[in-house]
Formats: structure tokens, C-alpha cells, sequence
């Protein structure tokens, strides 16, 4: 076992993630390179998508990753952190519209 | 905004020192032999690039040349302008490309232009944009408007951020007044006599964009933000020699940064690589493969005064790491992506 976690090799070696179930694999990556094709969103757009969601789930390999993808892609820092504020903003939307269930039973049961 | 390595006399000025800092890891024949391709061979010869020299009045921190304003030592003579001529009248390329440094500064420029066109010839300036707006550029747009020169312009980025990142505080205001005077003297409204080609080069240790599905926006982004219009969008890979290599090494990407190019070889570039169809001309007049080879100091041993249009048909392509960054992701040629 590792003497800790998130080792940057992981990501380049993902693909032996494969020896444990190919097929699977094969499936899982097929999806993935056919999502981040350009479709009816731009390679860019879908680039800056993922950088978001990377900040969401919090995984430094997807962080690492999709800032070089959406840099690659044409994205430059202000636009990469509006994408990440995006994340923030929902993230902590999410967070506070919850409180309005915390009021409503505060409401129902305080005086 | 940086000052050249020459000028700054570090070891990395010597380009015998910047092929030692690239050495290490696969060579590029090798790789492409393992993809099945034979070594690198001249296709018919297409564009004649000249370097006027080294002389500019940017100090861009990508530069391939190490141009800069005190490189006044790397100016072409007019007896190399004039080899240079003859040597293209005993070839059948279409294309004269002259870059620098800043061409527009050479004493020479107006000359050179005026002569290729003479000869038939299409006629490209690699324009900084932020020359033409010096007092000894004036009219210099409508003079090659009125010539029908084809401008390729650099813009590393449509937003400020990463254009003044690579070429300097204040470059991407400037570039945008640039791009208004050359939209005044025609150019980048669809007249193809009037082309303005925008040249972008990635402001960091990553490949170039798809330039097909960028121009889109670059286009919706240039004419919605202020008002200017071009025609086609090239995009390059930064070459891992001279100020980008002395960046790369200064910020830790070199080995990342190769890596990169390495893995991203692409074996459908192969055929739009800018060694193939290109005779490039050094300021001192010596001839090589492209631009990059030039910078390198490796040359074909013959000189424009001695060219054999057979001898040059029948050379072998030299090639080093450096050649890795013309055969990634899309790849690069003078004219842009080599792959879509």
C-alpha cells in the first residue's frame, strides 16, 4: 500500500484501471472520449464544464487535468476561476437553500 | 516583457547549448520510424521564407529568434536581398514569406515586397501588429493593402490576459489598434487581396487549439469586444528553443513540456510539415529547413549565392527533439494546424 494518497502517476496511468474488468473499461472510456467530443457544445465549453465539476467532487487528478485541457482549448485564468465560482456558487446555493428547511422546522417547532 | 538572451549573454544564446538542454528522451527519426514513416523528405517546394533578421521592437518571452530592439547586429545586406531574388527566379515556388524580427523595420522590406510581386509572386509579412503603429511605419498598412500582401499577424489570445502574458504589458491594446488600422486599409473583411491572418501560439507549457473550431470564436469574440475583423486564424505549437525553451527551463515544464509533444506525435502531420515544402533563408544568408532549423544553426552548408534548386530537392530534412513540436496534436506548419 501507498504511504499516501492521490499520487500524480495515477492519472497517467489510469488506463490500467482496465486490467481488473477490459470490457467494462473499454465501455467507461468509449462514453468518455464520445461526451467530450464536440457536439452541441464546444470543445472548450465542455472543457471549462468539467473543470467545474472537478472543483465540485474535489479530485486534483480532474483539476490538474481539465485547467491544462481548458488552457489547451483556448480558456484563459479568468475564465477558468468564473468556472470555478460557477461551482462555488452552486456549491453554496445548495448549501443555503437547505436552510430553508432548517427555518421552516425551526418555524414549526420554536415559539 | 523580457530582454534577449543575447544581450543578456547566457549560455542559452548558444544554440549549440539549447540542443543540449533538449537531449535526452526519444529522438524524433526514431519515433518516426516507429510509426512507419521514412526519414523526413523534401515535397515540392512551395514557400520561400525569408528572415530579414533579428531586429524588433517587441521582446516577446516566447520568441523563437531572440529578437529583440538591440539585435541590429542580424540584419540581411541588400546583396543577400539580391541572391536571394535570383535564387528564387530558379524556383517554382508561389509563396515569398518574410519574417524577422519585424520585417516592416528592415531598410529592405519595401524592396523585397515590390520585387516579389514583380515576379508573380503571393507575398506574406509576419507582422507584430504593435510596429504599425510606430511614427516610421506610417502608411505602411495602405502601401501593402495597395500590394496585395497577405499579413499574418500574431495575437496569441482574443482576451488580454495571456497576449500580454507572452508579449508583454500594454501588446494586446496595441494589437487591437493595429488590427483597426489594418481593418481601414481593408483587410480582414474577405477581399483576398486584402488577407489578415491572425497567428496564435499557446501563452504557456501546453499544445496549440484546434484552430478550426477556435476561429468561430476568436471571430464572435474580436468583432463583439471591439469592433475588428480578420479573415483565418492559424494556430502553432510553441517551439521548445530560445525564450520559450529559457521559460520552460526557468519554470520547471521542460521534461513535462516534451513529454507532451512526444506523446502527442502525430503521424497525419507528417505531410503538411512546413521542412517539406519551405526553403528558409537566414539573415547572413545561409539556407535551411525552416525557420526553427535556422535558429538552431542547423544548416544545410549551402548558402542562397551557391543554391542548386536539385541539390535542395535531393537533401535529407535535418531533424532534432525540437522537431517533436511541428508533429503534435495538430501539428504546425507556416500556414498553421498540418492536421485537422
Amino acid at each position: 500500500m501507498s504511504d499516501h494518497y492521490y499520487r500524480p502517476d495515477h492519472l497517467k496511468g489510469f488506463a490500467n484501471i482496465a486490467e481488473g474488468s477490459p470490457d467494462l473499461a473499454k465501455k467507461f472510456f468509449d462514453y468518455y472520449s464520445a461526451v467530450f467530443a464536440p457536439g452541441a457544445l464546444t470543445e472548450r465549453e465542455k472543457a471549462l464544464i468539467a473543470l467545474a465539476v472537478a472543483h465540485t467532487v474535489q479530485c486534483p487528478y480532474c483539476i490538474d487535468a481539465y485547467t491544462t485541457e481548458s488552457m489547451q482549448k483556448g480558456a484563459d485564468l479568468e475564465q477558468m476561476t468564473e468556472a470555478v465560482h460557477v461551482a462555488c456558487a452552486i456549491r453554496g446555493g445548495a448549501s443555503l437553500v437547505h436552510g430553508m428547511q432548517m427555518k421552516e422546522h425551526a418555524d414549526k417547532v420554536g415559539m | 516583457m523580457t530582454t534577449t538572451l543575447a544581450s543578456r549573454r547566457v549560455p542559452l544564446a548558444s544554440p549549440r547549448e539549447q540542443l543540449a538542454r533538449l537531449a535526452g528522451g526519444p529522438e524524433f527519426d526514431d519515433v518516426l520510424a516507429r510509426a512507419g514513416h521514412p526519414p523526413l523528405s523534401p515535397a515540392s517546394l512551395e514557400i520561400f521564407q525569408i528572415n530579414l533578421g533579428k531586429f524588433c521592437n517587441m521582446t516577446c518571452r516566447h520568441c523563437h529568434v531572440d529578437a529583440g530592439p538591440d539585435r541590429t547586429d542580424a540584419m540581411m545586406s541588400r546583396a543577400t536581398v539580391e541572391a536571394c531574388l535570383r535564387a528564387l527566379d530558379r524556383t517554382d515556388a508561389a509563396t515569398v514569406d518574410i519574417t524577422g524580427g519585424a520585417p516592416e523595420l528592415h531598410p529592405e522590406f519595401r524592396y523585397l515586397v515590390e520585387e516579389s510581386r514583380r515576379r508573380g509572386k503571393h507575398v506574406i509579412d509576419r507582422c507584430n501588429l504593435s510596429v504599425l503603429l510606430l511614427p516610421r511605419s506610417a502608411g505602411v498598412a495602405e502601401w501593402l493593402a495597395e500590394r496585395g500582401v497577405e499579413i499574418v499577424a500574431s495575437l496569441p489570445h482574443y482576451r488580454k490576459r495571456n497576449t500580454d502574458a507572452q508579449r508583454g504589458e500594454g501588446a494586446f491594446e496595441k494589437s487591437i489598434e493595429s488590427l483597426r488600422l489594418l481593418n481601414r486599409a481593408g483587410y480582414g473583411k474577405g477581399d483576398p487581396k486584402r488577407v489578415l491572418s491572425l497567428m496564435t501560439n499557446p501563452a504557456g507549457a501546453f499544445l496549440a487549439q484546434p484552430q478550426q473550431s477556435a476561429e468561430p470564436e476568436w471571430k464572435a469574440a474580436l468583432q463583439r469586444e471591439h469592433g475588428v475583423t480578420f479573415d483565418r486564424l492559424l494556430a502553432l505549437n510553441n517551439m521548445p528553443i530560445s525564450r520559450f525553451l529559457e521559460w520552460l527551463i526557468d519554470s520547471d515544464n521542460l521534461d513535462g513540456y516534451m513529454q507532451k509533444l512526444v506523446e502527442a506525435f502525430n503521424p497525419a502531420t507528417i505531410a503538411g510539415i512546413m521542412c517539406r515544402n519551405t526553403i528558409s533563408v537566414s539573415w547572413d544568408g545561409r539556407l535551411y529547413d525552416c525557420d526553427f532549423n535556422q535558429m538552431l544553426d542547423l544548416d544545410s552548408g549551402v548558402t542562397v549565392e551557391h543554391f542548386d534548386p536539385e541539390a535542395w530537392r535531393a537533401r535529407r530534412v535535418i531533424t532534432r527533439r525540437h522537431c517533436f513540436g511541428c508533429t503534435a496534436g495538430c501539428g504546425s506548419s507556416c500556414g498553421g494546424a498540418a492536421a485537422s
